[in-house]
């Protein structure tokens, strides 16, 4: 008898062990890149493109980088998404609820969302080769974009479902077609959380350094022209870090911050719109 | 509309597909348990054995599972048994944080925090009172297999946190209620109740978890030291997986004939991996979904 109570306490302390250190964990990360970032953190880092020897030390700032992010993330969206508002209604108001069909579409996007960012770059550089592109904007927002097509679809298509049957029969029921259903019933309820999901997918495609590697390179200005490589924040990071001069690799926290910051109120916004939305279905 | 979705479900085969094509020419005139389990990568002589990548990648990835499995199936336990329904939603944003933060970002963590913590702390201590496997080692820089294990972990327990949790909130309250009635103890009521029906999600998280960290790249090419082995020796040696592989050839593999083709084999590799994980885990969670209704 007193075994298990034994047993009981000492499994409720590892749970709550465990359960604080991956709590800690992210207040450790955050302070970490907040604290050794806003040292470095300038405004003439922020306003300004390196200028020459930046990498030794020299003068400027991660301009290059902070728009050419911004630039490739809300191509790499856009793109995405005329790619998964289509799939989306397909699945939620064509397909039938438990279609074959619509269950493979998203098992292969499950799937293809666990595919890692490594891997969409070769692809990407493989497509470039195949196109006859060369590293740049055009083909690294191609490759973010295909990167985040099975978040932003995925993520959509939850938000989709959760969208009450009884709403579109509804609306059915009143003479509606299928497409007017979708566009002025689901679509209007489901609004807040499909943004919230395409904040999530460009968070997401924003931060991601692997993939535009190879398709997007990185350059020291801003980006000008579509067939120009771009540089991008998690690349600028990494190369800052790269180089052995202290002064430097504090810049390269500072980008860090930056970064966290652009994802942290990008996850921020898109958790009060799901929220919202799911106080309007309720 | 239709179209579409055709081409989403294309989408995976033209991906293996446009992989291996690139991949060819070095297939060729070479055979393929050669060029996986060869551990001899010598581009500008013709070797391309990922033997000692694919191995590096095992390695580093097991040693994040180590870590990473009883944290997050603790973690999730006292989420979806214990907390309260107002620490619960206290919680999840936090974890949906940690799932959006960038590898790069995990990367400059390992490396303030991590890297340190293992070259001060743990490696002085192991190393000398453990001078054995897999402890010893030489390597005094903190770059490590270790440290890109425990970042991989960080970066992994969000996912797997959430897919457990969402899964061990499915089981019934009756079959708790059951046994709560029974007389057993809330942790017995978990042990023995819920884990029993929730453990094929609970293996599906591991699954994808495992599936997540095997690919991850930057991050461990950022405190992993990067150094080939041929076969992993200690902790607290250099690690080179697959993905880092992969990243640290860019810019020089036009240079050397076939290396390209063999980047692009290792990729490949990489790509039939994880689709494997993955269609393995994601089948697991829409069968019980769907058992679910």
């Amino acid at each position: 008898m007193r075994g298990r109570l034994i047993e009981e306490k000492i499994f409720q302390g590892l749970m709550m062990a465990a359960t604080g250190l991956v709590m800690g964990t992210l207040g450790l990360i955050l302070a970490t890149i907040f604290v050794k970032g806003f040292r470095a953190l300038s405004l003439e880092m922020l306003f300004r493109t390196p200028q020459g020897g930046y990498y030794i030390g020299g003068g400027g700032g991660i301009a290059n980088a902070i728009v050419g992010s911004l630039v490739l993330g809300l191509g790499a969206t856009f793109l995405a998404l005329l790619i998964s508002l289509p799939l989306v209604f397909y699945l939620n108001i064509y397909l039938r609820r438990k279609s074959r069909l619509a269950f493979f579409i998203r098992f292969a996007l499950d799937v293809l969302w666990g595919v890692p960012s490594i891997v969409y770059g070769a692809f990407g550089f493989t497509l470039m080769v195949a196109l006859g592109l060369r590293a740049s904007l055009l083909a690294g927002t191609l490759t973010v974009a295909l990167l985040i097509v099975p978040i932003l679809a995925r993520g959509m298509d939850e938000i989709f479902r959760m969208v009450p049957q009884e709403l579109k029969e509804a609306a059915y029921a009143l003479g509606s077609t299928r497409w007017e259903t979708a566009m002025k019933v689901v679509l209007k309820q489901a609004f807040p959380g499909l943004i919230a999901s395409v904040l999530i997918a460009f968070g997401r495609g924003i931060g991601d350094a692997a993939s535009v590697l190879f398709t997007a390179s990185f350059t020291d200005s801003l980006p000008t022209s579509l067939f120009k490589p771009v540089a991008t924040l998690p690349l600028a990071i990494f190369f800052q870090l790269g180089t052995p001069f202290p002064e430097v690799q504090a810049r390269g926290y500072a980008s860090a911050l930056v970064l966290t910051l652009i994802v942290l109120t990008v996850s921020i916004l898109a958790r009060r719109l799901t929220g919202r939305m799911i106080n309007s279905i309720k | 509309m239709a179209l579409i979705a055709l081409g989403v479900l294309s989408a995976a085969f033209l991906m293996g597909f446009g992989l291996y094509h690139r991949a060819r020419p070095v297939l060729a005139g070479r055979s393929l348990p050669d060029l996986l389990f060869s551990t001899s990568w010598h581009p500008a002589q013709g070797q391309f054995g990922l033997g000692g990548f694919i191995l590096g990648s095992l390695w580093v990835t097991a040693i994040a599972m180590a870590i990473a499995i009883p944290l997050s199936l603790l973690t999730a336990l006292y989420l979806s048994e214990y907390a309260s329904r107002r620490f619960r939603e206290l919680a999840r944003p936090v974890v949906d944080v940690l799932a959006g933060i960038s590898p790069v970002v995990y990367g400059v963590w390992g490396m303030l925090v991590v890297v340190p913590f293992v070259r001060d702390v743990l490696m002085p201590f192991f190393s000398t009172h453990f001078k054995f496997f897999p402890f010893a080692s030489d390597n005094t820089t903190g770059f490590s297999a270790l440290a890109g294990g425990m970042v991989l972990a960080v970066m992994v327990v969000p996912i797997m946190v959430s897919i457990m949790e969402e899964v061990l909130r499915t089981v019934p309250a009756e079959i708790r209620e059951a046994s709560l009635a029974l007389g057993a103890t809330r942790w017995q009521t978990t042990k023995k109740a819920v884990l029993r029906k929730g453990w094929p999600g609970v293996i599906a998280a591991v699954i994808l978890g495992f599936s997540r960290a095997s690919g991850e790249t930057m991050a461990v090419l950022m405190v992993a030291g990067c150094a080939m082995q041929a076969v992993p020796k200690s902790l607290f040696d250099p690690a080179y997986p697959l993905p880092a592989l992969i990243a640290n050839t860019y810019g020089e593999m036009m240079s050397v004939p076939l290396y390209d083709a063999a980047i692009l084999l290792a990729a490949f590799v990489l790509f039939l991996m994880t689709v494997a994980f993955n269609a393995a885990g994601w089948g697991i969670l829409l069968r019980l979904e769907k058992r679910a209704g």
